[in-house]
């Protein structure tokens, strides 16, 4: 019954037919439907990708398990929502979703006039190129009338045209809607090159048949950071992503694991003690349990842990930290306190 | 009050106006056409005051910002810096490309077809009816990934290409030759446009004369030679005015001459097939729906096999065929958008999808993009019924 109701709304909404439903807040929803749903992209290794068993892997989907195991207390009540580049929004927006984690770019104008709250960084990103290494091409500067493979509706489509533009070179766009497309596109010869964010590419290139044929160059050409985003109008929500993902950010810098969390607990730094919910702010003012920080680091680990296993060292990706390594080790990782 | 009483009750009076049959429909009808204005007022309203409510923005000032992002295929001058009211027109030019070839296109095939599948040629037959079961039964949109990704997508790069007498073909596209007219060229232009009025003149002429003598001239070879033979005499006297921009292959692709992207040459390729295999079968129906009383008798009347066709039953057989001829080609039309799976920047693809994204004004992008096929079907089938009124009129 509930799920026909929501379903309602969320076509009602489509139609533009907003109803006057709207009373429950995010968290009281979701806590009666027993699940987060959450907005994921139809496969990118690293981020959000299904693994061999059909279980949703990568760093997005860490911040959807993240979330779930804040508000519900266990990481794995998610619901993974497989959307492409261009339904994303509007899966947001008509209540379809409950956070949108899908490798998406903070702009203004998505920040501003769609009715969306981006709830923080949990990926700088930065858009790069990769050609085949058959072309010979060291340089974006020497693409000049290239094919191009892009995806849809992304922050990429802008960006390659102000680069190209500010360069004085031409390119043709071969437009896809889902990168599995652009990969295809590339591999077939459609295009010389594939834009993406330079994450992205490195995913895409393992999915190629033979990796190794392709080349990712090492110039990055705009500023992508990537994070979770929820509706505007609710403040408690936004609060709880928010603080979600900077626990696994604070965990990390206090030295918190999945691993020692237990044994941390027990100790007597005052900082862990209040991560934990044994002292300070608690959970009480996001209406969570009190223990909300402990459950994120318990299930799905900290900030490092999840980089490490999902794009880092751990995984076939191998993306050094650069600058998503913590402030204090040259990156730009800084979450604000716990107190 | 008792007087209005009496005269309602009065049998010479008029009735009142609920026991009159068709004042009371007419207020039912009213009643209906408000309350489904009022329904449609109410979602409009409450739509705009909740999206306020969301912080989401609404109009149409977005029409007027720079669109930002490149098209592959654009009919007018286009480029990052024009609005994203322009990228709607470059989009709805790409639909109309795509749909009117397709529609020309899939009505030579379904006709030829058509009547092939009546032939008495056993193979011609047998082909034409492989042809109509075969691609008449597979979805459309696996056809256009299958001419997308098993047809033109294994074609050579550009560095290899196929060459074919100045033409270039490879998975990129077909890179042909284009004409460069120089300044003598409006006189064969003009050439032209003499040789076309003398056509017209001399069928009118011929007509007449064989409805006063019976007697004919041979209309067909004295047209071909007039339209093809007098521009070509001004051609040579004037100098050949023209000269051809041929493709070369510089950088990574071909450059010069004009291009067919592979996106196009799929998605035509695939609609045409497609359409043209129902417009066979309408075909066909028309053709048998003509009594064969009406063979027979232009048989004893004389005429050939040929004419017989062309003048006694395809004109007869255009009243059964031309209606359903026109859904087929409004499904035709309605089936482009399905470009944006191969990347075919249609209007579906660049506007709601691209500019869509870009914006977020899902609402207004939407209605538009529905409001414009809905005016290009209804224009479609406007000149379909007036063609079809013709028809029926030069019948009876």
């Amino acid at each position: 019954m509930k799920k026909i109701t929501s379903l309602a709304v969320a076509s009602a909404v489509a139609i533009g037919m907003v109803s006057s439903a709207q009373a429950a807040t995010t968290l009281e929803s979701v806590k009666s439907k027993g699940f987060v749903q959450c907005g994921v992209s139809t496969g990118l290794p690293g981020f959000s990708n299904p693994d061999e068993k059909g279980n949703w892997q990568g760093m997005d989907v860490d911040v959807c398990r993240a979330v779930a195991a804040a508000t519900l207390g266990d990481a794995a009540k998610v619901k993974y929502i497989p959307l492409t580049a261009k339904e994303r929004f509007t899966a947001l927006q008509s209540g379809e979703i409950d956070v949108l984690s899908r490798n998406t770019t903070w702009t203004q104008t998505r920040d501003t006039t769609l009715g969306l709250n981006f709830a923080g960084v949990s990926y700088y990103d930065g858009q790069g190129f990769m050609v085949s290494k058959k072309l010979g091409v060291k340089n974006a500067l020497e693409l000049d009338g290239a094919a191009v493979c892009i995806q849809s509706g992304t922050t990429t489509e802008l960006n390659l045209s102000d680069f190209f533009r500010e360069h004085k070179m031409t390119f043709s766009p071969v437009v896809f809607d889902t990168s599995d497309q652009t990969v295809k596109g590339f591999e077939a010869g459609r295009c010389d090159m594939l834009t993406s964010d330079q994450s992205q590419l490195y995913a895409l290139r393992i999915k190629l048949a033979d990796p190794s044929s392709a080349m990712v160059l090492t110039e990055v050409i705009s500023k992508e950071p990537l994070g979770p985003v929820v509706r505007q109008g609710d403040d408690q929500w936004f609060n709880i992503v928010k603080w979600s993902l900077n626990a696994m950010i604070n965990a990390e810098e206090l030295g918190l694991t999945s691993k020692n969390i237990d044994e941390m607990k027990a100790g007597t730094n005052p900082n862990v003690a209040r991560f934990v919910g044994l002292d300070g702010p608690k959970g009480s003012g996001m209406d969570l349990s009190d223990d909300w920080a402990y459950q994120i680091v318990k299930q799905v680990g900290n900030y490092g842990e999840a980089f490490d296993r999902n794009v880092g060292s751990g995984s076939p990706l191998n993306i050094a930290r650069g600058v998503n390594a913590l402030w204090n080790k040259g990156g730009f990782m800084y979450a604000p306190p716990m107190r | 009050m008792p007087s209005d009483v009496n005269k309602g009750v009065a049998p010479s009076s008029k009735p009142k106006f609920w026991n009159d049959p068709d004042k009371r429909a007419m207020l039912f009808q009213v009643l209906m056409v408000l309350t489904v204005l009022g329904f449609f007022a109410y979602i409009i309203s409450n739509a705009l005051y909740n999206l306020e409510k969301r912080g989401i923005t609404t109009g149409f000032a977005f029409l007027d910002q720079s669109a930002g992002f490149e098209i592959l295929l654009a009919l007018l001058p286009y480029d990052a810096t024009y609005s994203f009211g322009r990228t709607f027109l470059v989009g709805l030019l790409n639909t109309l490309l795509v749909s009117f070839l397709g529609v020309i296109l899939a009505t030579v095939i379904g006709f030829v077809m058509g009547i092939a599948r009546l032939s008495q040629n056993w193979l011609v037959n047998k082909v034409a009816t492989a042809y109509i079961e075969i691609f008449r039964n597979i979805p459309l949109l696996l056809q256009i990934l299958f001419w997308y990704v098993a047809v033109l997508q294994p074609l050579p790069l550009p560095r290899a290409s196929i060459e074919i007498g100045g033409a270039f073909l490879n998975n990129r596209g077909l890179y042909l030759p284009w004409p460069v007219f120089e300044s003598g060229f409006s006189l064969v232009m003009i050439a032209l446009a003499i040789a076309i009025c003398a056509v017209v003149w001399l069928l009118r002429w011929n007509h007449k004369r064989q409805d006063a003598t019976g007697e004919r001239f041979p209309v067909l070879w004295t047209s071909l030679a007039l339209l093809i033979g007098l521009p070509l005499l001004v051609y040579v006297l004037a100098g050949s005015p023209m000269s051809w921009d041929e493709p070369v292959l510089k950088g990574f692709n071909f450059k010069g001459g004009a291009t067919i992207i592979p996106e196009l040459m799929a998605l035509l390729i695939a609609l045409s097939v497609y359409t043209g295999t129902f417009i066979a079968e309408i075909v066909r129906s028309g053709i048998l729906a003509v009594s064969h009383g009406q063979t027979e008798a232009a048989g004893a009347l004389g005429l050939n096999k040929s004419k017989t066709l062309r003048l006694i039953v395809v004109p007869q057989s255009m009243r059964v065929i031309i209606p359903p001829l026109t859904s087929q080609y409004l499904n035709l039309i309605k089936n482009s958008s399905l470009a944006t799976a191969i990347g075919y920047p249609d209007l579906v693809s660049v506007f709601m999808g691209t500019t869509l994204n870009q914006t977020g004004q899902a609402i207004e992008i939407i209605f538009m993009t529905m409001a414009v096929y809905l005016t290009i079907n209804l224009i479609v089938s406007m000149l379909m019924n007036l063609y079809n009124k013709r028809m029926s009129l030069v019948e009876r």
